[in-house]
């Protein structure tokens, strides 16, 4: 398969003790600087926001309005990556303070924070890049691994990642709800849905109303201006942070897993894996911040529930473990691996070349699997969730 | 002037309606208002307490007296209750409570707290080691049945030992600076005469006060004042003779209250005690006799049961529980035990089953599994 079927379990076993005694290390110095990093921070985006939110009620003057949306779409990033994310994985629960915590933050997005711990923090960090495990491989929409099996939709592999990336607040606040088994794979019912979306709801119609309705009305007769900065803002917010993401787990030589390696996964193992199914991307202290640190996607899926402004200091000694070992360290320019992820999507919106395909093309291989799925009910495609 | 001020808290009152009102609390979603105005003022907030420090004082080598104007949330207290003081050490909250030693009728609406430093005392010494005029600390409301009564009684006993002289203290100004005329009995147990907090103050009023007889106790051998040694029946004899007809109000260490508890149960005038424990008796860690193990579900850690109470041994086992003042009184700790039996260390009663259990106060007996 890849490197992972070529380390012997003495190595696993090394590896994990010199990554864990990185987090070791780390954990047992927090204290005030941590807390003192993430209240500077809160400080700083809630005056964007206001600041943003103000100067949209003066949004008919055109450089008002380009300012505001600039502090909102700023103020809506720093508060669902460097700060939301984070702090709902627990990285500052230490502190004690309520208003930090993972069990009580909630921040400006639909997605509501149980479900978030639960597709995020407990699917995708267990399952990272195991197929069919972790959802974020594609959200039930893309098809983002050749192991995926094709089927005709993934023809707009390309078009449904816009869209992803566009409404990207709104899929990641129903991925939970697995909505491809009702709508495709139908092993869900219509009742089971409802019930499932009852909170979302809840959360959704509160953020949209206060996004679409309130602010708009209080600004009176220029409510439009507010309005369209609001929408304006949280498109920002969702097409950054979904090519974050994406830039963390697809770029061409991240590697997926199969469901078997999770069998009896030593420390170790899950070490490796999450190294293998993670990218970095480089840039300057801006860039680490606005994504949430993210940028240091390896070592978040190493250490997720550490302070991020730390993964900076430590990246050097995981890249450095990762060399000793033959272990690759993927990591390159944004642009670069957002030009990888989106060259993926492509690629995978037709079918493997397959070896047995008697067409050389990839619209031969894909003419065959039409066939192929003409003559099998399409339930069947798919494992029951 | 009076029509000016008039205005301005009208004005006051007009924005907190303002900023407690549901469309504030939709605009704020999800961070809520507070979470907007703290930006910029520590102090300002609608649901909290917090409070500005104004003054720190040292009135001895080993205590910290503390003067904090509290926001405009503060609903006052009664004198004997205690509050639940945070501040952040190392980046980390930590919660104590501290009876407010000051007059229910305290001019500037301040109020003194003062806390007895210990020399592994966490919070103690940071208080009187880093705390500055102009800090900020969180408080929370008034709390707890030790209190003056509304009604206030015909004679009154004040015993005291150490720290616990801050909600006493609290009674002895109030009842003084209402007039009140029945007899006032202070006895205080201390150390020595340099560890006694408040000492030249209650010679003032004693001295200010014919119906304030203070008598004080010290236990180092060598200081005589009026009495000396550890609290005995004997000495109830001569610093309050007429007892049994006054209300007493009972605040110290574990031994003393226990000693003094006993002999108002001997003579059947529980009712005529009030008490308030300050300082939790230190479990007795039974690590010989400690069986079984902890088990964390939602954190799927475990350990080996070692006798200590069940925060202490999630906190070793790496775990980050919610917790306050760690003497079972402010239930941040309260989480869900699912099977076991734990004994409560205030009250030595075991319980077992699933309930929810302030695993601050909670040894466990056997294995016991906490949803936590």
């Amino acid at each position: 398969m890849s490197i992972f079927s070529n380390l012997t379990a003495e190595q696993f076993e090394t590896i994990g003790q010199e990554l864990d005694a990185i987090r070791n290390r780390e954990m047992a110095d927090l204290g005030e600087e941590d807390a003192n990093y993430i209240r500077t921070l809160i400080k700083r985006q809630r005056r964007l926001e206001v600041a943003g939110r103000g100067l949209l009620m003066a949004g008919f003057l055109p450089p008002a309005w380009l300012a505001g949306v600039a502090c909102l779409s700023a103020s809506k990033i720093l508060d669902n990556m460097e700060i939301g994310h984070n702090v709902m994985h627990g990285q500052y629960d230490w502190m004690g303070d309520p208003a930090i915590n993972s069990k009580v933050f909630d921040w400006d997005n639909t997605c509501t924070n149980t479900a978030w711990k639960q597709t995020h923090n407990f699917e995708h960090h267990t399952f990272t890049n195991v197929l069919d495990k972790d959802h974020d491989i594609g959200y039930g929409i893309l098809r983002m691994s050749e192991d995926q099996e094709w089927e005709p939709r993934f023809l707009f592999n390309p078009i449904l990642a816009g869209i992803l990336a566009t409404f990207f607040q709104h899929f990641v606040a129903v991925q939970s709800l697995k909505l491809e088994d009702y709508l495709i794979y139908k092993t869900k019912t219509k009742e089971e849905l409802k019930a499932e979306f009852k909170p979302t709801w809840k959360k959704m119609r509160k953020q949209l109303f206060k996004d679409y309705l309130l602010f708009p009305a209080l600004a009176g007769p220029f409510a439009p201006f507010v309005f369209a900065g609001n929408v304006a803002a949280n498109l920002a917010r969702n097409l950054w942070s979904s090519q974050v993401i994406f830039n963390g787990h697809f770029p061409e030589e991240v590697e997926q897993f199969p469901e078997s390696v999770i069998e009896n996964e030593t420390r170790g193992q899950w070490y490796v894996r999450q190294l293998l199914g993670s990218a970095n991307f480089e840039g300057g202290r801006l860039m680490h911040v606005m994504s949430g640190n993210l940028s240091f996607q390896i070592e978040h899926h190493l250490f997720p529930d550490m302070p991020a402004h730390r993964y900076a200091r430590i990246a050097p000694e995981v890249r450095a473990i990762c060399e000793k070992h033959g272990l690759p360290y993927n990591t390159g320019s944004f642009m670069k691996q957002s030009l990888s992820v989106w060259k993926r999507i492509f690629k995978l919106s037709l079918p493997n070349k397959s070896k047995d395909d008697s067409g050389k093309g990839p619209l031969n291989g894909l003419r065959a699997k039409v066939v192929s799925l003409a003559r099998e009910p399409q339930s069947e495609n798919r494992k029951a969730a | 002037m009076n029509a000016m001020t008039q205005t301005s808290s009208r004005f006051q009152q007009g924005l907190t309606r303002l900023l407690q009102s549901r469309v504030a609390d939709i605009l704020s979603y999800p961070h809520g208002v507070d979470r907007y105005l703290e930006v910029f003022n520590p102090l300002w907030s609608v649901n909290e307490v917090r409070a500005k420090v104004e003054a720190v004082r040292y009135l001895t080598n080993d205590s910290v007296t503390l003067t904090l104007r509290p926001n405009h949330n503060w609903e006052g207290f009664v004198p004997g209750q205690f509050v639940q003081l945070s501040v952040t050490i190392d980046g980390k909250r930590q919660t104590r409570c501290y009876s407010p030693a000051n007059s229910l009728h305290r001019a500037d609406g301040c109020i003194e707290l003062t806390a007895k430093v210990h020399a592994n005392g966490f919070v103690s010494r940071h208080l009187r080691e880093q705390l500055s005029v102009g800090d900020v600390v969180l408080l929370s409301q008034a709390d707890g049945e030790f209190a003056l009564p509304e009604e206030r009684p015909e004679q009154v006993l004040l015993i005291s030992g150490g720290s616990g002289i801050t909600p006493v203290m609290s009674m002895l100004r109030t009842l003084c600076d209402e007039g009140f005329s029945g007899p006032i009995t202070f006895l205080h147990y201390a150390n020595s005469a340099a560890d006694m907090i408040y000492a030249s103050e209650l010679d003032e009023i004693a001295r200010t006060h014919d119906n304030v007889t203070l008598v004080r106790c010290f236990n180092d051998e060598g200081e005589q004042d009026e009495l000396s040694g550890l609290f005995s029946r004997e000495h109830l004899y001569i610093a309050a003779p007429e007892f049994a007809q006054a209300t007493t109000f009972l605040c110290g260490p574990p031994p003393m209250m226990a000693a003094v508890e006993k002999v108002w149960e001997e003579d059947g005038l529980a009712e005529r005690l009030h008490k308030e424990q300050f300082t939790l008796a230190a479990p007795q860690i039974e690590s010989d006799s400690a069986e079984g193990e902890v088990r964390f579900v939602q954190s799927e850690k475990m350990a080996i049961n070692n006798g200590a109470t069940l925060l202490e041994q999630a906190e070793s086992a790496g775990l980050t529980p919610e917790s306050g003042c760690r003497m079972g009184i402010c239930h941040a700790c309260t989480c869900r035990k699912t099977a076991g039996d734990v004994r409560d260390i205030r009250t030595g009663e075991i319980t077992s089953g699933e309930e929810d259990i302030q695993i601050c106060v909670s040894v466990p007996v056997g294995t016991v599994t906490l949803d936590i």
